[in-house]
């Protein structure tokens, strides 16, 4: 029997939308208030979904526990309380929640065996969110 | 196509434990889960049907029908329970939120009478939960 689990997290970071492309007044005309030079905060939710079969002799797809370790340790760790930018995968890309969408779902492609990684969606603010499911979109 | 969804509530203990494991299997692979007095959630289930709208009813499913089969079939059996001691599936499987996702849609698969089942919902907590689709 194959199931889809997910897992809820959080963290913190600051970010300023501003590409090095476009002149000053473009990147004010389109990122608006999130081009402030200063940056800006927000309290992301990150949500993780892996898929597989439910192993008979757990019960589960994967044990929670590797995919927490595995997140906390290559996500949330690099991501919480920290500024995007100054981060080396937004040193030539803008660190919108697209891009970071992006990101995390490539770290756990890379990293996390245990199950099959579904979709990464994240959560900017309660009316923004944002889904990567990898190059063959998720069909549900 | 259209696609309703229920929401219930239930709250229910268990643990996770396969007596095929040693007592140290058992704790190394489940941690606190394993303890034997067990633990409680309160799990939202939530129920996805789909089908054509009937054109003299408006309707994809009578939702009065689809929460009595919920009640009926899943939350009178599971509500208030110990899962391991009281529901049968959890007899003899780990009353993981995946068993129960799988245990619900077959509860409820064969018990729909307009509708098909499309999707079982289970959330253990708000940050965690199981989807099933019947698929093997």
């Amino acid at each position: 029997m194959k199931a889809y689990l997910t897992r809820r997290y959080l963290f913190s970071a600051s970010h300023r939308l501003h590409s090095d492309a476009m002149s000053a007044e473009e990147n004010r005309s389109i990122y608006g208030k999130c081009n402030n030079p200063h940056g800006h905060g927000h309290n992301y939710r990150l949500e993780v979904t892996v898929s597989g079969q439910v192993d008979p002799s757990t019960g589960m797809v994967c044990n929670l526990v590797d995919l927490d370790g595995f997140v906390e340790r290559e996500v949330l760790s690099r991501y919480d309380l920290e500024n995007l930018n100054t981060l080396q995968e937004f040193a030539k890309s803008v660190p919108t929640t697209e891009n970071l969408c992006v990101e995390i779902f490539e770290i756990l492609q890379r990293g996390f065996s245990q199950a099959h990684l579904e979709r990464v969606r994240i959560e900017e603010t309660m009316m923004n969110s944002f889904e990567y499911s990898g190059a063959a979109e998720l069909q549900k | 196509m259209v696609y309703l969804t229920r929401k219930a509530e239930f709250s229910a203990s268990h643990y996770y434990h396969n007596p095929d494991f040693t007592p140290e299997e058992n704790r190394r692979i489940f941690g606190k889960c394993n303890n034997a007095n067990g633990h409680g959630h309160n799990y939202t289930l939530e129920v996805t049907v789909k089908g054509e709208v009937d054109p003299r009813s408006g309707f994809v499913v009578d939702l009065k029908q689809l929460k009595e089969v919920m009640h009926r079939e899943v939350l009178d059996a599971m509500d208030h329970r110990f899962l391991n001691k009281e529901v049968p599936e959890f007899l003899t499987q780990i009353p993981t939120t995946e068993n129960l996702a799988i245990a619900i849609w077959e509860r409820l698969e064969t018990k729909l009478e307009q509708a098909q089942l499309h999707r079982i919902r289970v959330y253990e907590t708000p940050d965690l939960f199981v989807d099933f689709y019947g698929e093997n």
